[in-house]
Parts: C-alpha cells; structure tokens; sequence
C-alpha cells in the first residue's frame, strides 16, 4: 500500500435531500435511475469519512437504467486522476448492486471518460467476471469493500 | 434552673495542632428532669426508657469508621436521628457519648463526628428541642466555624440550626450574631471545596433573612465579609446563591450613607464581571440550572439598589453597542427592569443615550414578523433572536416612555418626536410615493418605524397626543384623505388616486389605528388610564375616520390598476386596507370613531369581496378573516346594535349568496365561508344552522325526489358540514339539544309529508349520509328529547299505509302463531318505505339504553320482519335494543313493555312459518340433520332468507356479546353447527345450485365472528350509548378458541376446514394482541394453516394481512418467542410463499419484515433456513412495488450477514 493518503483533501458536498417517492397503489413501479442512486449514494469511500455522493464520485445523472433490457450502466468520477482507489469503489458498487437488484440486471461500471490515469485497464477490470470473483476471494479487499459498504444508511 | 450547673462537663476542643480554649459548656439538665417528670411533663416520662448505649453506638461507630460504605453510613445517622425522634436517646446523651469523637485531636475521625451529629440535626428539625440546647449547640458550632479540618460539619450543623423554625424553638439573635462574626473572623470561603462553598452561602442566606436587625449591626465587617466571600466565584449552583445574597445584602441597608452605598463600587465590580451570563452548560446537565435562571439572578441583584445607577447603566449600554446577539439581548432585558427600579431621577440623564442605542436596534433588527397581521404568538425559544432583541428593544421602549417622565425635564417622548432620524426615515417610507418593489433595508426601515410610533402611541393618552400631532396629518395629507372629503365622492366612485398608492404610509397609517385602538381597549383592563373623548388626538383621528374608511374600502373594492404597481404590492396594500378597516370596526362603542352609516358600508365592503370576488383566494381569506375577527370583537363585547348591524348585513347577506346557485364558487368554500362567520356568536351560528337545515331539506327533496345528481353532491357536503362541524360546535357551546331535536322532528315531518316526499329514487351513498347524521343528532339529545323524536317517528310509521295496512299488521302480528299463509315475496320494499325504515332504525340505534321506546313488542315484530328480508339497519337496531335493553324495568307494568327475557323469547321463538317453509332461527337453532338443510334449500331456492337470518343473529348475538348476556353462546353454537356440518356429501347430493347456496351459508357463519368481535361504526359502539362489558373480547376469545381448534382438528373435509379457519382467523385477528400471546403455543400452528389456506382466494386478502399483522404482533413479543421458536420452519416456510403473494402489496412487505425481525432469532435455529430465506427475498428483489423492493433489500442484508463474513450464499 502506499504510504499516505491518495487524495488527501477531497472536497466534501452536501448531501441532496432524498426524494419521498410517490405511493401509486395501483402502478408498477419501475426501476429508475433514482433507484439505483438511492441504493449507492452512501456508500463510504475508501479513503475518507465520508459518502460517494458527498465526494461527488456519483451523481444522479451518472447511472442510467434501461428497464427493458435490463441494463444498469454507472459511471463514476474519481476524485484524482492517478486514483488508485478507483477499482475498490468500482467492487463496492458492483458488490452493492448485486445485493439490491435481481440478478437478471446486466450492470456495467466505468469511471467516466477521461478522469483517470489508466481509464482503459480499470474499466476492464471491473467489467470481468473472473477479476472481479476473484477480487472479492481476497479477504483483505473482501474486508474492506464490505466496512465500505456498511455505513449505508439504507 | 440554679441546679443545672451542677452538672457540667467541660470539654477540650481541639483545632488543627492548637487546642483552643475550653469553649463548650453542655448542660445536662434532662437528668434532672427525668428525676421530676411532673415539673417538666413535656419531656420524656418514665414510661419511655433511654435506649441502652450499646444499642446505638455501634452506629456512632459505623459512621465514624473508615471502611463503612456510603449507605451504611447513611443507615446509621437515620438509627440515631430516629432514637431523638421519639426520645428515646437526648441529644445530651448523644453529645456525652461522642465525646471522644468530637473531641479527639485526629482531625479526621473529629470532622466525621461532627458531620454525624450535624446530619442528626438536620433530620430532627421539625422536633421542638429548649432553648439552652439550642444555645448550647449553636455555640459548639461557632466555635467549630474555627476548625477549618472539619468545617463541613460545623456548616451543616450551623444550617440545620439556623433553619429551625420558632415553634420548634430556634437559635435566638444574639447567638445568631455571634456566629455571623465567627463565619466572618474564620471561614475562608473561596478556599473551599464547591459544595462547603454553596453551604457556606446558605448559611449567611438563612442569616441575612432569619435575623436581619442582628446582621445590620453588623455594618460594614459583613459587607465586607460578603464581598470577600462571593468574589472570583464561578460554579453556578454557588453564583444562583450568591447573587441572591447580594441581592438581600443591599436591602438591609437603604441608607444613602450607608455601608453599602460605599460599597456599592467593590459589589458591583464583583457582580459587573458576570455581565452578560456566559453560560455553556448543555441542557441535560444534571445542575438543574439553565442560563436563564442565573440571567435573571444577576439581574434582580443589579436591579435591588438605586446605587449601582452610575456602574451599571453605563456597563449595560455598552454590552448593548457589542455585537453578540445575546450580550445584546441580555442588556435591553436587564435595562428595561433597571429603568423601572433606579426611577427616573437617576435614569433622566441617559435618556438621550438609552434612545439612541434603542433606535440602532430597532432599525437593525425589526423584521416582518414582528409586525405582520395576526400571527400566532410562538414559543419563546422558536422565536430567532433578532426577533427577540427587537421585541426586548420595544419593551424597553415602553418602560422608558412611561418612567421617564420626570417633570421638570424634556420627556423621553420629545427625544422620539424629535428625533431627525425618525423624521428623515418616515419622509423616506411613506413620502417617497411607492416603491413597487421595496428594497429589504427599506422594508425593515419601515417596520421599525412602524414598531417604534405604534409603541409610543400606546403607552399614554399623552404620547399618542404627540405622535398624532406629529404624524397623523401628514400621512393622511399622503394618503389624500381630508375630514372634507365626503361619502358621496366615495359613493359615485369618483374618489381617485392622484398617485400610486404608498405602501409604507399604509402600513404606519394601519399601525398607528391599532395602536389607538389597543390604548382605547386598555382602558377596560386600566382604570387609571383615562382616555378623553376631547382628547386632542381622538379628535383628530375622529375627523379623518370616516373619510379614511372609505378611502381604504375604495382602495379594496376597485383595485385600480392606476394605484397599484404588480401583485406583490397590490398583495400588500390590500392586505393592510383590509387590516385597517378591520381596525376600524374594532373600537370600543364608546371610542367608535367612525358612524353608524360608515360601519355598515365598511361591513359591506368586505362582504362584496366575499360574494363578487371569491377567485381572488388572497383577497377572498382576508376579507372573510377580518370579518370574523369583527364578529369575535362584538361577541366578546355584547355590542347590541353593531350586532344587529353585523346580523343584517354580514350573517344574512352570506346566506343570500350561498343559497344563490352560482356555479362559478366551490360549494365547499361556500359552506366553510359561512360556518366560519357562523362561528363568531351563537345567535349567528343558529341563523348559518336555520339556514342549513333548510337547505338540506331543499336538498333532499331535490335530490331523491327530483334525481338530480348535482344536488346529491351538495346535499353530501351540506350533511358532512352540519354533522361534524356545527353539531359538535354546538356540543361545545352546550346547546345542542336546541338545535339537533328540531331537527330530526323536521326530518320526521319531511317524511311524513306524503305530498312533498315521494321518493323515487334511490340513492345509497346519499342514504347512508342522511343516516349517519340522524345518528348523530339522534345519539347527542337528552332521554326526553330522545322520546319525543321516537314517537314522533313511530307516529309516522303507523300512519304509513303500505307498511301498516291491516293485512301487513296481521303478518306482524301473526309472526308467532303459526299457519299464516301470506306469501313472502308479497312483501316488497318501496323506496320510501326503505327510507322510513332505515331512519326510523337509526333512530333506534343512537338511544340512550334509558329511553323507552313506544310500542315495544310491535317495533320488535316489525324489526325483525325486515331483519329477514335482509334490511341490514333494522338488523342493527334490533341488535342495539337488546344490547341496551335494562335488565329489569321497576315502572309500573304497561301492556306494551316487555322485560328482557320476553324480548329474548319473542325473537328466538318466533316462527316465521308464514314468510318462509320453516322459522329461519328457530330451525336453524334445531336443525340437526343434512336432510334437513337439503330440504330447507329445496324449498326456498332464490331467496337466501337463511342468509338473512343468520345475519341477523350475528348483529343479535354482537349485541348480547357486548352486554355479556349468556345467551350468545347459543347462537355461536348454532354457527359452528353451520360450520361443521359436512359439505361435501351435500354436494355429492345435490348437483344444482343450492349446493353453492350451502356453502355461502357456511362461509357467512364463518363471517359472523367479523361481525361478532369487530369494532363497528354504524351502531354498537360507545358514540351510540351501547352497553359495553370490559374485556368481552377476551372472554369471547379464550371460551371459544378450544371449541374451535378441536373442530379444525377433528374435520376431515377439505371445505369443512377452510370455513373453519376462516371463523377462526376472524376470532383470533380481531382479539386484542395481549390476549391471543397468551395462548401463542396453541395458536400459531393453525394460524399458520389458516394463512396457507386463505391464500388460494383472494377476495380474503384483508383477513390475510390482519392475520399477518396478528403474526407480526407474536413475533415482537417476548412471551410469543417460545412458541415462535417452536414453529421456526413452519413460520419462515410460510412467510416465503406469502413474499410472492400477488393480491396485495402490504402483505409482501410485512411478511418481508416479519422475516427481518425473525433474523434476530438465534442463529443455530435460523442458519439452516438462511438459503430458503435468501431465495426467496432475491426473487423479491425484483417486485413490481418500490417498497417491497426496498424491504427485500434489507432483509436480504440482514439474513445475508448471519453467520458469515461473506455476502454470498
């Protein structure tokens, strides 16, 4: 690991106020971008106290979602370029979605073009099955993406 | 007492290393007493022996000894205190035996026995010792006050001693004296610890006020002393003291060449250094103490003497010029309390300063909430606090205003009138014509000139003479009012705006009126405030009322788009036109400024806007607002004629636009409109209710006579309004009787009117309504009233041919003999007599259990007559006479009373031979064999008059249920015998459709335990008088729950089972939840089943989900837990099939719940579920419903992290 933290002031956001979603007794109710953000905007960076969205990783606007095809694509922001942290949040969202949706969902992780150093080989690391399964055997990371994944407040 | 001395033990006291003089003299005169009980009979006799030495002073010891815990401790002194109490052990005794201890040079064990015998006085306080005790005691303390080792003691005694009462015998002046120069010589206060500190201040508390004349003999050692005391204190328990004790000091000595005048200076350089209260405690601190409480302190002790005039004022302003909002806060508060106590000799010369610095923040902190129309008055700690230094700020004001009045000086007042900046800033708000979107510092500019004028006005006759004088006429110059224009000008619309109205001459104009007009109606709270009717200012504002009424009612009544700029400003220039005519209505009749012509027009224009403008929903609320709050005015000051006034062109002229059919309007803002102003007197809300009742009648007519549909609405909403907002105002207001029994007379006038009332249509919703109300009205009346609605109603009834034509009579009549052959289908509801009979029902449902009803046997005859023919309401007043039926009448016998056993009797034996084959209950009370059954449906094949009846010995049995009579029990045996009887071979039997007739029989008696154990609204309930027996549920349910389960058990038909668990789901989710945990062991496996059986229907998905809830309820409680883990599989088997159930989405998500709380279960019982549990919440994962999917989320977390560190399954 290297010494000293990557990133060592991040700048913190607020926190958006989360939308009461309508009670429609009588209508299905869709999968929506939303959802998918309400699901993974607490998830704790690596690094620091704090949650995805308040670092701006993610945005609402970042995920879309196509019900029909079933397809979730999220893109995240590192908060610095040579971000080596960036696959670890890529597995704690993967490992998030995987919990909170049915798995015929096909989800796709990239960062978002052009924020990082090695945007290529990360993108591909976290859309391989057998990098990502074996990523989540290795019971440090293991470790950590799941105390990542326990602040949520959900 | 010449022997007392004879018996003296002298003791050495030591202090510190030094032994001190002999010091201490007890006197043992009890000995002597004892010896001659008759000359001192109080003490105690003979009779009540000393205890033994060595049955306490092992207590002594334990106090004494180190290693005793702190309770133990405690333990004793109690024993000892106890023993003084009822004189068994003397406090000389005492005091003898614990010589050594009080005595001995190891300070130590010497501060342990003074502390056990100072704790022993303070327990014994209220028991009456003699004076030489007393002497003796408070001079062994004095002198203890020198033992600086064991201090603690001798103040806890000095205090018990110091706190005695008289009648008990306290210490006397003189040594109360000595004890003050002792404190004084010996005790250095700031050098102890905080709790010898805090009673260090309590000693001299309880001298400065028990022996005041003693300590001002004092003179200046205890001023001394007391300033040495207190200073560089910082704990505040000790400062809430300490500043009361200053407070006290400074009042024993008043002198102006007192000590205290010379030590005003050192006082106040001590007290001067808590200003303003720093205080950073959290509010859950155990202290008890808040900042507000030592503010206050400190500011009673600044404000107890005129001498501190030269320290604190100056100090004051300038914590008010520092730019801490508290600091602020604190000093306007403490100047306001200050100004009142110095007096105006010596505040006079900061008049100019105390002004300017109230000016600075006003003007910086007046905001629109201070000053905006009828706001609620929040909590004080709501309030931000800018508000509150802006109201402080005013308050001082006032107080300046009325104090500072010194007369051979300029008043306070002057310096307001004159004041160039007051000048310049109204010429700027008000002259500077309109700024159609004032500037925020221009607003607050505004609002603090408002505040400042409208406080000075009200303070005095006086002030508001200056401030009229100064500023009236200019605005109205502003406003182009002049006392010559007319109302003829205002009348022919020709009153015009030369320019844009100015908002801010409005707004000080509004404000200066309710100012005069609050001075005027403090004239009933302050009899020495006399306002003049000559007084220069009334005349003048007298002179522009009635013009400036008009010139605002025009500013309302035509918004000409000339004198307004946008919305925002015609917004605020209404609202404040609409203010100040309100104000204008508002003054006192002897104060009325305005005429008699000008306050009818006034009341007339506002209710122009009510009826011309209602689109206008701002306008429109403020309008109606002003006007209540004129009708609450003349209620509250039984004002005759502005009421007639008020009646004739406000209440009446409403009315009139209500009745209007005028589509444009919501009915409903119509009708909240006039209930509104009905609310502000009585003799309105009756005129609105008058009005009301004739509308509905209307209504009713029009609608179901008519069948017009629109009507229907209205005549919905008008019922609505009447039963849940005038009824219950008029309960409030105890007349309700006045209103609600004329009412239900009419409706039985409505209906008895053969000619008007010809209903031909039939409108259920409609029904219901009118029915409920009936109810209601019904159910609120007194028992007489209630018997005149009754007869009246029965008299209607009677005289309605086609419910009482001779040969109908005789199908009543004849119900119990049998052979009458009149055929059942003959009788046919018409639709009015549907109406007749389901309000002459609700009427019998609302009684009073006391009320008799006429006619007793007929009524029941009738009832049940259309009880079978499926007239749910005749069922439940049926159901209601015999729940409230007294158990026996004492009255002399009439031929057409009947007791309850009669009653009971009459419907359960009565044959119905001639309605149908054979007497629905009897029968079906007898019927034993399938035969039987098979024969009853052979014969009345579409027409499920068993079904009738079975209903109506539900609503029968739910009323004896309730009043807890045994007769219920036969009635639910005769549903489990429809439960019970085998369906399948009736249906192998019968291959038609009665077969189907069966089992919707059996299924009703299953229904019937709904009825049974539900709470109703329609009827049986406590609105409704019903008599309710406590706890009948529980009885209900542990009776017949073992009847139940052997039946589940025993059944072996399939159909037989399901209406089984039906009733039983029924019983068991309408029993309270503490009554069914109880007997969780044997419910939950059927109820279980009973889940798994329902589930295939779903029209049963209400049962479903309270049946869940019920598992919830079992599963949250800890006496269910055994039987939960008894049935761990079958409960999670369960709730996994129930997370697909497609009918209903709560019963999803509940049982995802139920399955999250049973996560927390012990894990060796859950793990082997875990794979199961988890399949099924990931199927969940992808419900249709947002909710659930968020529930399986967090179940499948919850069960995912059992027992593994991995996610993965």
């Amino acid at each position: 690991m290297t010494p000293g933290l990557i990133n060592a002031n991040p700048v913190v956001h607020a926190k958006k106020e989360r939308v009461a979603r309508s009670d429609d007794l009588h209508a299905d109710d869709a999968v929506d971008a939303l959802d998918v953000f309400d699901s993974v905007r607490d998830i704790r960076d690596p690094e620091h106290p704090y949650s995805l969205e308040q670092l701006s990783v993610l945005s609402e606007d970042s995920i879309t979602v196509d019900e029909k095809l079933g397809r979730i694509l999220i893109t995240f922001t590192p908060t610095v370029q040579h971000c080596s942290m960036a696959t670890v949040i890529g597995l704690c969202l993967r490992l998030k979605l995987m919990c909170c949706f049915p798995p015929h969902f096909k989800v796709d992780i990239n960062v978002s073009p052009g924020s990082h150093a090695n945007e290529e080989s990360v993108n591909k690391q976290l859309n391989d099955k057998e990098r990502v399964a074996a990523a989540l055997e290795n019971p440090n990371l293991r470790q950590l993406v799941e105390e990542c994944l326990l602040s949520n407040e959900l | 007492m010449g022997h007392v001395s004879s018996d003296i033990i002298a003791v050495r006291w030591y202090g510190g290393n030094t032994p001190l003089k002999p010091s201490f003299c007890f006197c043992y005169a009890p000995f002597h007493r004892r010896e001659n009980p008759h000359r001192f009979p109080t003490r105690s006799s003979p009779s009540t022996p000393m205890a033994n030495p060595s049955s306490w002073i092992s207590h002594v010891e334990a106090f004494v000894d180190d290693s005793a815990l702190p309770n133990q401790k405690l333990a004793s002194v109690d024993a000892i205190a106890a023993l003084v109490k009822k004189d068994l052990l003397t406090l000389e005794t005492l005091v003898r035996e614990m010589e050594l201890y009080l005595t001995t040079p190891d300070h130590i064990i010497r501060s342990r026995g003074t502390i056990l015998l100072a704790e022993v006085l303070t327990r014994i306080m209220g028991k009456s010792l003699n004076a030489s005790t007393i002497g003796s005691l408070v001079e062994f303390f004095t002198s203890r006050l020198a033992d600086w080792q064991a201090l603690c003691g001798a103040l806890i005694g000095c205090l018990a001693l110091l706190r005695r009462k008289d009648i008990v015998g306290m210490v006397k002046g003189g040594d109360a004296k000595r004890l003050a120069k002792s404190f004084l010589k010996n005790v250095q206060v700031q050098s102890l610890a905080v709790d010898d500190r805090k009673r260090c201040f309590e000693v001299l508390q309880c001298l400065l006020d028990t022996f005041p004349e003693n300590m001002v003999t004092l003179g200046d050692d205890l001023v001394y002393g007391i300033c040495d005391a207190i200073d560089e204190e910082k704990d505040p328990r000790c400062l809430l003291l300490t500043f009361h004790l200053v407070e006290t000091l400074v009042q024993l000595f008043p002198d102006p060449h007192g000590f205290v005048a010379d030590f005003a200076n050192d006082l106040f350089e001590i007290l001067g250094r808590y200003f303003p209260v720093y205080f950073t405690h959290q509010r859950s601190d155990d202290l008890g103490i808040t900042r507000d409480e030592l503010s206050g302190a400190l500011m009673r002790a600044f404000c107890s003497t005129p001498y501190f005039e030269p320290l604190a004022v100056p100090l004051l302003l300038e914590k008010l010029s520092s730019s801490l909002p508290l600091a602020k806060l604190d000093s306007l508060r403490y100047l306001n309390d200050c100004i009142s106590c110095y007096g105006a000799v010596r505040m006079m010369k900061y008049a100019e300063t105390v002004w300017s610095a109230l000016k600075d923040t006003i003007f910086s902190f007046s905001t629109r909430d201070l000053s905006l129309p009828s706001t609620v008055e929040s909590v004080r700690e709501m309030e931000p606090l800018g508000a509150q230094i802006a109201k402080a700020a005013l308050n001082c004001l006032r107080t300046a205003l009325s104090e500072l009045n010194y007369p051979n000086a300029k008043p306070f007042l002057s310096l307001i009138v004159e004041d160039e900046d007051i000048e310049k800033a109204f010429n700027f708000v008000s002259g500077e014509g309109c700024y159609p979107v004032p500037s925020k510092e221009s607003q607050s500019q505004l609002y603090a000139l408002g505040s400042i004028l409208s406080t000075s006005s009200k303070v005095s006759s006086d002030c508001c003479d200056r401030i009229f004088q100064k500023f009236f006429t200019p605005l109205m110059d502003m406003l182009g009012v002049s006392p010559s224009s007319t109302v003829d000008a205002f009348n022919a619309k020709s009153y015009s705006f030369l320019k844009a109205v100015s908002f801010g001459a409005i707004y000080i104009c509004v404000e200066l009126l309710s100012a005069c007009r609050d001075l005027t109606l403090s004239t009933e709270v302050l009899p020495q405030q006399v306002i003049l009717l000559h007084d220069e200012w009334f005349c003048l504002f007298k002179r522009f009322a009635t013009p400036l009424t008009y010139s605002l009612g025009s500013m309302v009544a035509t918004p000409d788009s000339s004198i307004l700029v946008n919305e925002d400003h015609r917004h605020e220039v209404v609202g404040y036109a609409v203010k100040g005519l309100q104000v204008l209505t508002t003054f006192p009749e002897c104060y009325s400024p305005i005429s008699q012509d000008a306050y009818k027009d006034t009341l007339a224009i506002l209710v122009n806007i009510i009826t011309d403008i209602p689109g206008d929903s701002y306008v429109w609320r403020l309008s109606l607002n002003a006007l209540i709050q004129i009708g609450l005015f003349i209620d509250k000051f039984n004002d005759s004629q502005k009421a007639i006034c008020y009646r004739e062109f406000v209440v009446q002229r409403i009315l009139l636009w209500v009745s209007l059919d005028d589509s444009s309007v919501r009915f409903a803002q119509k009708l909240e409109s006039v209930y509104e102003i009905g609310m502000t007197g009585r003799e309105y809300m009756l005129a609105v209710t008058q009005w009301l009742e004739q509308a509905i009648f209307a209504k009713i007519l029009e609608a179901c006579v008519n069948c017009n549909f629109s009507s229907a609405e209205i005549l919905l909403s008008m019922l609505k309004c009447y039963s849940h907002q005038v009824l219950p105002w008029f309960h409030k207001a105890n007349s309700f009787d006045e209103v609600a029994m004329p009412f239900a007379i009419n409706v039985w006038k409505l209906m008895g009117d053969n000619n008007a009332f010809n209903v031909n249509f039939k409108d259920q919703v409609v029904l219901d309504t009118i029915m409920m109300t009936m109810k209601l009205v019904v159910s609120g009346c007194t028992e007489e009233n209630q018997v005149l609605i009754v007869q009246k109603g029965y008299t209607i009834l009677l005289s309605t041919r086609s419910l009482f034509s001779e040969e109908k009579l005789a199908a009543y009549t004849a119900l119990n003999s049998e052979g009458s052959e009149s055929a059942p289908d003959s009788v046919c509801l018409a639709c009015k007599d549907e109406w007749l009979i389901s309000l002459f029902s609700s009427v019998l449902i609302a009684l009073r259990p006391r009320t008799p009803i006429p006619d007793v046997k007929l009524i029941l005859k009738l009832l049940m007559f259309f009880s079978l023919k499926g007239h749910v309401p005749a069922t439940q007043a049926l159901a209601s006479m015999i729940n409230k039926w007294p158990e026996s009448r004492n009255e002399t016998e009439e031929s057409n009373v009947c007791s309850f056993e009669e009653a009971i009797e009459l419907i359960f034996e009565m044959d119905l031979s001639s309605l149908i084959y054979s007497c629905p209950f009897r029968k079906l009370r007898d019927l034993t064999s399938n035969e039987e059954i098979n024969l009853l449906f052979l014969k009345n094949d579409d027409k499920p008059f068993l079904i009738h009846a079975l209903e109506g010995l539900t609503w029968i049995g739910k009323g004896l249920l309730m009043r807890g009579h045994e007769k219920v029990k036969e009635i639910v045996m005769l549903f489990m015998k429809c439960l019970l009887s085998n369906q399948d071979e009736i249906i192998k039997a019968r291959q038609d459709g009665s077969a189907d007739q069966y089992s919707f029989l059996a299924r009703s008696a299953a229904d019937a335990f709904h009825i049974l154990l539900c709470d109703s609204d329609e009827c049986l309930n406590k609105r409704f008088h019903a008599t309710i027996k406590p706890l009948y549920k529980q009885r209900f349910f542990s009776s017949i729950i073992m009847v139940l389960l052997s039946s589940i058990k025993e059944s072996d038909s399939k159909r037989t089972r399901a209406v089984l668990f039906r009733a039983f789901g029924h019983v068991i989710s309408n029993t309270p939840l503490a009554a069914v945990v109880m007997h969780a062991n044997k419910v939950l496996p059927p109820l279980l089943d009973a889940l798994s059986v329902l589930t295939s229907d779903a029209m049963d998905k209400d049962l479903i989900y309270s049946l869940l809830m019920l598992l919830s309820g079992i599963l949250m409680d800890d006496s269910g837990k055994e039987a939960v883990m008894n049935n761990i599989h079958l409960i999670i088997g369960h709730l996994t099939r129930l997370i697909s159930y497609p009918h209903m989405m709560i019963v999803r998500e509940t049982a995802i719940q139920c399955l999250v709380a049973m996560s927390g279960l012990p894990h060796a019982r859950i793990y082997p579920m875990r794979p199961q549990v988890l399949r099924a919440v990931s199927n969940a994962l992808d419900d249709r419903k947002r909710t659930v999917r968020l529930e399986a989320v967090k179940c499948h977390q919850a069960w995912s992290s059992i027992a593994s560190r991995s996610l993965h399954f």
